[in-house]
């Protein structure tokens, strides 16, 4: 292979490796963030348009949000939703520190584990959502509702705040435990005064995630969701696939996009903050 | 370390009692329940009625009739999969390679659309998509229109799973291109190759562990998603998810929607197995 491509004039190459700024390929990157961002900034743009239609902009208003705050099915839907959110955020934030602490150190079982741990991740939403379905319906006799949704929401959510908590806790250096028991700390003051602040911020971003998750979660709640009792996620997706395009349903998606966005930030914002206090990065590719 | 009373594993087991117990029952519970209902005949009653066992839903499902649904998801799901590379593949480079300070910020705003209402942004689409839509006037402008706009076609599926996906390939392509050795780029340029045949020969092979998992990681979701077809596409786009959904909410079929259920997560299975160990620590 060498022995061909040394006979090409190497003379322009150098050149070709000095030219300045990427420019093809910042352009290509600004395509992609327009495609990732076009959509949302345009369904917000409309969700203040004044026009009944969403094709035609004839002026700025805030009426199909004074709608939506008027409208009785929604104020439910979104009362249910923050109560499966802040109930699931409770019990993954709980139980998955625990399992995320089970699997600090090795012992017999701990690869089984973390296979049954991370099988949320990979259980396709619209095979979860069926199976609990059935479960619900044919096995438990649990009515279809919070109860069913919160179960539910706590399953899928759980392997994400396992996931970032074990993380952090594998990148802490178990010498700071050790030397707080060299300095007197027994294991319970260790754990409150050295361990917990490290991986504090892991555990409040896993919660957050995990109240996300829940909050936006259509699939596997759209199985779930019982008479008179559906969340936002579920009723947007009920009107959109009814209807066509209705600017109450605009600006119903742009609240939740909105929502959605506050809080990741909020999230990231926390973690980062703190990582930062105890001079460590927390690798943020673990969130996806 | 004398004070340690209770033995490891003991502790261990302890801790990841409750959560091992929450997966078991609404989880594990559920998908062996799907199972033995993919051996059912038809189930009408209100409650469980699976005997006698037969095969009839799986013949069903692998029926010819359904041969086209299999090829259209797994069409769908592959040309997502490329797309996502063609569009991931530039970001995931720039960002690894020239965002310097930037990366973090960069890195989140790959994934703030990610995390922020799937739902909501499939609908955005259906909007510009539609006959009046935004998308429809502007190649209006330039002739290119198209009578009713862009919903029920195969592209707008694959659009909606593109834009819903693309961050599921950014982030295996961003570690893999971050690790990669870009002298090796330099040496191929000083041994005379030019910049095409660098990048088939020297930058695809080094990155390709997160290419693989980057494919496999839209692939699944891909494969399994019904919102965006049943959202943009319709009936001549029903996807493998979409019949799925079919049967079990119109409560037309169970043991067959449990069947294609089945086959969806063999499918995810047999793509665990091709990553492998390999593309893990990209997650």
């Amino acid at each position: 292979m060498s022995q061909t491509v040394t006979t090409r004039e190497p003379a322009t190459r150098p050149a070709r490796r000095r030219t300045g700024r990427p420019w093809a390929l910042i352009v290509a990157v600004c395509l992609v963030f327009g495609f990732l961002y076009a959509p949302i900034v345009w369904l917000a743009l409309v969700s203040f348009n004044d026009s009944r239609t969403v094709s035609r902009f004839t002026g700025f208003s805030t009426h199909w949000y004074a709608e939506l705050v008027q409208d009785e099915r929604v104020i439910a839907a979104l009362g249910l939703t923050l109560r499966i959110a802040l109930s699931s955020a409770v019990v993954c934030t709980i139980v998955g520190t625990l399992a995320a602490f089970g699997l600090r150190r090795t012992f017999r079982g701990r690869g089984l584990w973390t296979v049954v741990l991370t099988l949320p991740l990979v259980v396709p939403e619209v095979v979860m959502g069926v199976s609990l379905l059935a479960f619900f319906v044919k096995l438990a006799g649990i009515p279809l509702g919070f109860w069913a949704l919160l179960a539910a929401h706590v399953a899928f959510s759980l392997s994400f705040v396992v996931v970032v908590v074990r993380s952090r806790l594998a990148g802490m250096d178990t010498r700071l435990q050790e030397a707080a028991a060299d300095l007197g700390a027994g294991p319970l003051t260790a754990f409150r005064t050295v361990t917990l602040p490290l991986v504090a911020p892991a555990i409040a971003a896993g919660s957050a995630f995990a109240f996300l998750l829940s909050f936006d979660d259509v699939v596997i709640s759209s199985y779930l969701t019982g008479v008179g009792s559906t969340t936002l996620p579920v009723f947007v997706y009920g009107q959109a696939s009814k209807r066509g395009v209705s600017p109450e349903i605009v600006a119903l998606s742009t609240a939740m996009v909105g929502v959605s966005a506050l809080l990741l930030l909020i999230g990231v914002a926390v973690v980062t903050w703190r990582a930062r206090r105890v001079g460590r990065r927390v690798d943020l590719t673990v969130a996806g | 370390m004398a004070r340690r009373r209770v033995p490891r594993w003991l502790a261990a087991n302890l801790l990841l009692l409750p959560a091992g117990f929450w997966l078991a029952v609404f989880l594990l519970v559920p998908l062996a329940l799907v199972v033995e209902y993919s051996f059912a005949t038809r189930d009408t009653g209100p409650l469980r009625v699976v005997l006698p066992w037969t095969t009839r839903a799986y013949r069903t499902a692998l029926d010819p009739a359904f041969l086209p649904i299999f090829g259209r998801t797994l069409t769908y799901a592959g040309l997502t999969a490329l797309a996502c590379l063609l569009l991931g593949f530039p970001l995931a480079w720039f960002i690894a390679r020239h965002a310097g300070r930037f990366r973090t910020a960069l890195l989140a705003a790959v994934l703030v659309p990610f995390w922020a209402s799937y739902l909501a942004r499939i609908y955005a689409w259906k909007a510009l998509l539609d006959g009046e839509g935004l998308v429809n006037r502007l190649l209006g402008l330039v002739g290119l229109d198209r009578d009713g706009g862009f919903l029920l076609t195969d592209g707008a599926v694959i659009l909606g799973l593109t834009y819903g996906f693309l961050p599921f390939m950014v982030l295996p392509l961003y570690v893999a291109c971050e690790r990669f050795d870009y002298r090796l780029v330099e040496a191929s340029y000083d041994l005379g190759h030019g910049r095409v045949s660098t990048f088939f020969r020297v930058v695809l092979p080094g990155v390709w562990p997160g290419v693989l998992a980057g494919s496999l990681l839209v692939l699944v979701p891909a494969a399994g998603d019904f919102v965006t077809p049943k959202l943009l596409g319709g009936v001549d786009q029903s996807t493998f998810g979409s019949v799925i959904d079919d049967q079990f909410r119109g409560g037309n079929n169970w043991p067959l929607g449990s069947a294609m259920a089945v086959l969806l997560l063999l499918l995810v299975v047999v793509v665990l197995m091709l990553r492998g160990r390999r593309g893990e620590d990209v997650l």
